[in-house]
């Protein structure tokens, strides 16, 4: 007697089953009546289902779906570093640039414009201010890292992480509060080996938006990647070019990522 | 940018005629649509170039739907099981009607029997695209046709777990 596996019997419904088992199987149902039977009903369940919804695929589409590739573009943070380091790097020609251009300009929005005034201004502003301290750079340093970070987390209400930077060549100084706009700020800086400082500014309260890509703004020497993701603001400045900053602003976004 | 734009336009009717046999409501299976083509759109980055964009999208998809699912899952799960067992013989007779067996599916189920027999993809491609195994695609697909072979017949469901003791 011929035995078949419940997956060929499955495979048989689908018209998958290789060439090699055919007549085993045709000598398995024909042995088999109500197995037979019940395979007939499988097929017949293809059929039915095609027949069903079928015509969906010949309905017009929504003209709403129609936009949302052109409404949604919105660079996620990863790409516009990745773009912002080619473009340093001179590896994006003229129609490529000029393409980002388009898009990035599509994507402008009232949130934007709001964004361009605030939040890197106050992070540009709070790392011009406290980068250059040379005996109070922080309020509570790296050594205490744990008393750092619930005490931060607890005021913005919500549980921080200060990314780790060390590939990027940064170690975590220490951390301070500031008052900000919207509510308590959490001020996070590292400095390299050379002394350059960077600071991660943590803005909570942000209202209005789920998320924004990646955005960059120059303040005086300073330069800043922004973003914003659900409720909170994220602010990285440092006095150094677009592309440096913007291959470690890539590694926060990442580090930050749930 | 335009080539891409192309390919996943050309997959939104398939996407919705997949929601809408999944979902059954042709609003929501249009949001699902919708949430799916702007996060596929948001994460353009992490879609294999030259790959087929189908499987791609329809894993998306399968992602949002099982995120709404845990959101809502207590109540829907709960309720198509109470409501079959406590439904009197006569209305079983109603279930001969395709579109409502389906939906009286397990959404694991319905989901892999969907992509084989809609989709036609190849068991593979469901593992791949679903994220599990090609054992549970099979046993999935097995036990999703013998429910709705049973539900068609009028027929009453195989006994679930919470049967009293």
């Amino acid at each position: 007697m011929n035995t078949v596996s419940e997956a060929e019997l499955q495979a048989w419904v689908d018209g998958r089953l290789p060439q090699a088992r055919r007549a085993a199987m045709d000598d398995y149902l024909a042995a088999h009546p109500q197995q037979a039977e019940r395979l007939r009903a499988y097929r017949e369940q293809n059929v039915t289902l095609r027949a069903l919804f079928n015509p969906v695929l010949d309905e017009a589409l929504p003209e709403a779906l129609l936009q949302a590739p052109r409404r949604s573009w919105r660079p996620t943070p990863r790409m516009v570093a990745t773009l912002a380091i080619a473009i340093g790097a001179g590896l994006l020609g003229g129609a490529g640039g000029w393409m980002l251009h388009g898009r990035m300009h599509q994507s402008d929005d009232v949130l934007a414009a709001q964004l361009r005034t605030a939040l890197p201004r106050q992070a540009a502003l709070a790392h011009a201010v406290y980068s250059p301290e040379v005996r109070h750079p922080v309020e509570v340093g790296a050594d205490q890292q744990q008393h750092l970070v619930a005490w931060l987390s607890k005021r913005l209400g919500t549980q921080l992480k200060p990314p780790l930077l060390a590939q990027q060549g940064f170690e975590l100084v220490g951390g301070r509060l500031l008052p900000g706009d919207s509510g308590p700020v959490a001020q996070f800086m590292y400095a390299d080996a050379s002394g350059q400082r960077l600071t991660l500014y943590v803005s909570s309260g942000q209202q209005g938006t789920q998320e924004t890509g990646f955005r960059f703004a120059q303040e005086g020497p300073v330069s800043v990647f922004y973003w914003i993701d659900g409720s909170f603001g994220y602010a990285l400045s440092a006095a150094v070019p677009k592309a440096v900053l913007g291959d470690i602003a890539s590694a926060v976004y990442r580090q930050l990522e749930p | 940018m335009q080539d891409d734009s192309a390919s996943l336009l050309a997959c939104l009717p398939r996407l919705r005629r997949y929601a809408r046999a999944l979902l059954g409501d042709r609003s929501e299976a249009d949001d699902l649509v919708q949430d799916t083509v702007e996060r596929g759109w948001s994460r353009l980055s992490s879609w294999r170039r030259n790959s087929d964009m189908r499987p791609w999208l329809f894993s998306i998809m399968h992602n949002l739907h099982v995120d709404r699912m845990r959101r809502s899952a207590p109540e829907t799960v709960e309720l198509s099981e109470e409501l079959h067992l406590a439904a009197p013989p006569s209305s079983r007779l109603e279930m001969r009607d395709m579109e409502a067996a389906l939906a009286l599916l397990p959404p694991e189920q319905r989901e892999v029997l969907l992509l084989v027999a809609l989709e036609e993809m190849s068991y593979q491609e469901v593992a791949a695209t679903l994220g599990i195994p090609p054992g549970t695609v099979m046993s999935r697909l097995s036990r999703g046709r013998e429910r709705l072979r049973l539900l068609m017949l009028g027929h009453p469901l195989p006994a679930p777990l919470k049967v009293v003791k």
